[in-house]
């Protein structure tokens, strides 16, 4: 198991490398103007070639490209043309509103999406199973920023129980910051009115960000289970007069998740690439809103930096859930 | 064929899989509303009860108005019918989500089928590149590409097509690889078919059924992702009517003329969920032991 944790990790090296050629093809090699977009209208020719000469996007595109990884190695990002800031400082800054959401709306699709998968499956062909699978197809058909419109126009406008967006009320000072969660930091510190302010603005976005992983995990649980449901151990346990609860559970839950965790760890990397529309909504100053920020304004090291650390995190939630198959099913072998 | 051994493969399996469709109601409703979205992709400008407002006319007098006789849906910040727009706005979405499934498929299907068929270095090459460009968020991607190459129907379908191909790329590999081994194309290979005609008339017929699934599950999906970028305003250019440059203009004016933004927002989910409803259908009808 060490060796392949260690394999998997060693291969990271040059996942991260073709990620940035792919990213440096596509943002250097497309025709744009980043220097007089950010040297604004009223530049001089002087100005505008200071600027670029600084940001060293003067030199042959291969030379960029060879900096920007020798600079990887230190953890250097690159310098964003917009804010005049490292992309490190200003991605660490922005990811954990991003991971706030993320991890709320996954907590939120697995807890509701295993054990409604699971009854269904129990209920296969009856009409609550098909009502589950109808209101699933819809769910992945809804698109996440027409339900965040709806929710805020429902829920903050007309019953005016949630607020309509952000991370805090304005009044309101961030908690000192540990981990950059704003709920967890509010924990933390004990502040329990700030807690709940933080729970009060996340409840919608996670909501609406939620929909289609709870229903992609309902489907695959579901899927998985009537498969386990037809495998002889089922049978067996039934035979022993095992309590349904404990069969339910444990031997067909219990082998169902495993084939579902998959699922959940490929639905954790599309939506950290895919806020930025429920960030859009709802004015969550997460790494979406940067990057479309950054995007306007064909600000690429920004872009390629965020591109960079979704797909990090991507590789690393799927090595996560690669080594939690270990955990739950004890007859995984890694080789 | 002139061997005339041709084993019962899936284009025997049709008619069956067409009876199995045909029990399934989802899947009917799934198929009549993709019929009624591509009819209005087609015909949607000339449905318009208001013509005028879809060419760009305004009407300044009446902004605004709310959910009416004459106008159902209410008009806009221009005066203009949403429900006519809306109509309209079929054509776009419609066409832009055909065009990055058919033209991402078509490359995700040469590079996949060069890739299983070939094998060795090639394949390593391709399928690398593939599994990255797996890890590159599509979103963000096609953003960045739409942004750099300027607002506009081609460039928007460009960008979304740029990541779109390595899903069909890795279907076909595996497809592919399984198909070679078949014994028809065993056989066809020791009767002394070339290369390419093993890989045309023997491999890839018997890839067809799961590609058609994942290209009508995946309009749904591209249709979504049209609207997304239309709505952060990187999309069509603003005079052609397009579901998601249309709810953000509408989210501007949001709380208190809500009504602007619902005939746009429901077009799309009842566009998505219809190509859902079929692809799902499809699935288990051409190909019943894949699950998701």
């Amino acid at each position: 198991m060490l060796r392949f944790l260690f394999r998997r990790l060693l291969m990271l090296g040059p996942v991260l490398v073709g990620l940035t050629a792919i990213m440096f093809v596509i943002a250097r090699l497309l025709p744009g103007d980043p220097v007089g977009l950010a040297a604004g209208p009223n530049a001089t020719l002087a100005e505008r070639a200071a600027l670029a000469q600084e940001f060293g996007l003067d030199r042959p595109v291969w030379d960029q490209y060879l900096s920007y990884v020798a600079g990887l190695a230190r953890g250097d990002l690159g310098r964003s043309l917009m804010t005049r800031r490292p992309v490190a400082e200003d991605i660490a800054i922005y990811l954990p509103a991003t991971l706030e959401l993320v991890l709320a709306a996954m907590a939120l699709a697995i807890a509701l999406g295993l054990p409604l998968g699971l009854l269904t499956a129990l209920w296969q062909n009856r009409w609550p199973d098909r009502l589950g699978q109808v209101l699933a197809i819809g769910a992945i058909s809804m698109p996440r920023f027409f339900l965040g419109l709806l929710l805020q126009l429902v829920f903050a406008i007309w019953l005016m129980w949630l607020p309509l967006g952000g991370q805090l009320p304005v009044v309101t000072l961030p908690p000192p910051r540990v981990t950059g969660l704003v709920t967890l930091d509010a924990a933390l510190a004990g502040d329990w009115a700030t807690l709940g302010a933080a729970c009060r603005h996340l409840a919608l976005p996670a909501l609406a960000l939620s929909l289609s992983p709870l229903a992609a995990i309902l489907r695959m649980m579901r899927a998985s289970a009537i498969e386990v449901m037809a495998q002889d151990y089922v049978t067996a346990a039934r035979a022993l007069g095992l309590p349904r609860r404990k069969i339910l559970i444990k031997t067909i839950g219990r082998n169902a998740v495993s084939a579902t965790l998959t699922v959940i760890g490929l639905y954790f990397g599309w939506l950290l690439g895919g806020t930025v529309l429920v960030e859009t909504v709802f004015d969550w100053p997460g790494l979406g809103l940067y990057a479309t920020r950054a995007i306007l304004s064909q600000d690429m090291m920004p872009v390629i930096g965020v591109a960079l650390v979704t797909g990090l995190i991507f590789v690393a939630v799927n090595l996560a859930v690669d080594l939690a198959y270990g955990l739950i099913d004890p007859r995984v072998r890694y080789e | 064929m002139t061997a005339g051994t041709r084993p019962p493969r899936p284009a025997a399996r049709r008619p069956r899989a067409l009876r199995r469709f045909g029990r399934n109601r989802l899947s009917l409703l799934g198929a009549g509303l993709v019929a009624l979205v591509l009819a209005l992709a087609l015909f949607g400008p000339l449905l318009a009860p208001y013509p005028a407002h879809v060419a760009g006319g305004i009407d300044t007098a009446a902004r605004f108005q709310p959910p009416s006789a004459a106008h159902p849906f209410g008009t806009n910040e221009l005066g203009q019918d949403v429900l006519s727009l809306t109509l309209a706005g079929a054509r776009a979405s419609v066409l832009a989500g055909f065009s990055v499934v058919l033209i991402g498929g078509t490359t995700g299907i040469l590079i996949g089928g060069i890739a299983g068929f070939l094998g060795g270095w090639i394949d390593e090459i391709l399928m690398r590149l593939t599994d990255l460009m797996l890890i590159v968020p599509n979103l963000i991607l096609a953003m960045t590409v739409a942004a750099v190459l300027g607002p506009g129907f081609q460039n928007m379908v460009l960008a979304l097509a740029l990541g779109w191909w390595p899903g069909y790329a890795r279907l076909l590999r595996g497809e592919v690889l399984a198909a070679r081994e078949r014994p028809h194309v065993t056989a066809a290979r020791a009767m002394g078919a070339s290369q390419a005609r093993v890989l045309v008339r023997h491999i890839l017929p018997d890839c067809v059924s799961p590609v058609i699934v994942k290209m009508s599950l995946d309009m749904g999906f591209a249709i979504l992702m049209v609207a997304g970028l239309g709505f952060i305003g990187i999309g069509v250019r603003p005079p052609v009517p397009e579901w998601g440059t249309m709810l953000a203009t509408a989210r501007a004016y949001m709380p208190d003329m809500w009504w602007v933004a619902m005939a746009p927002g429901l077009a799309i989910f009842v566009a998505v969920f219809g190509f859902n409803l079929l692809g799902d259908g499809l699935r288990d009808s051409l190909d019943p032991r894949g699950g998701r």
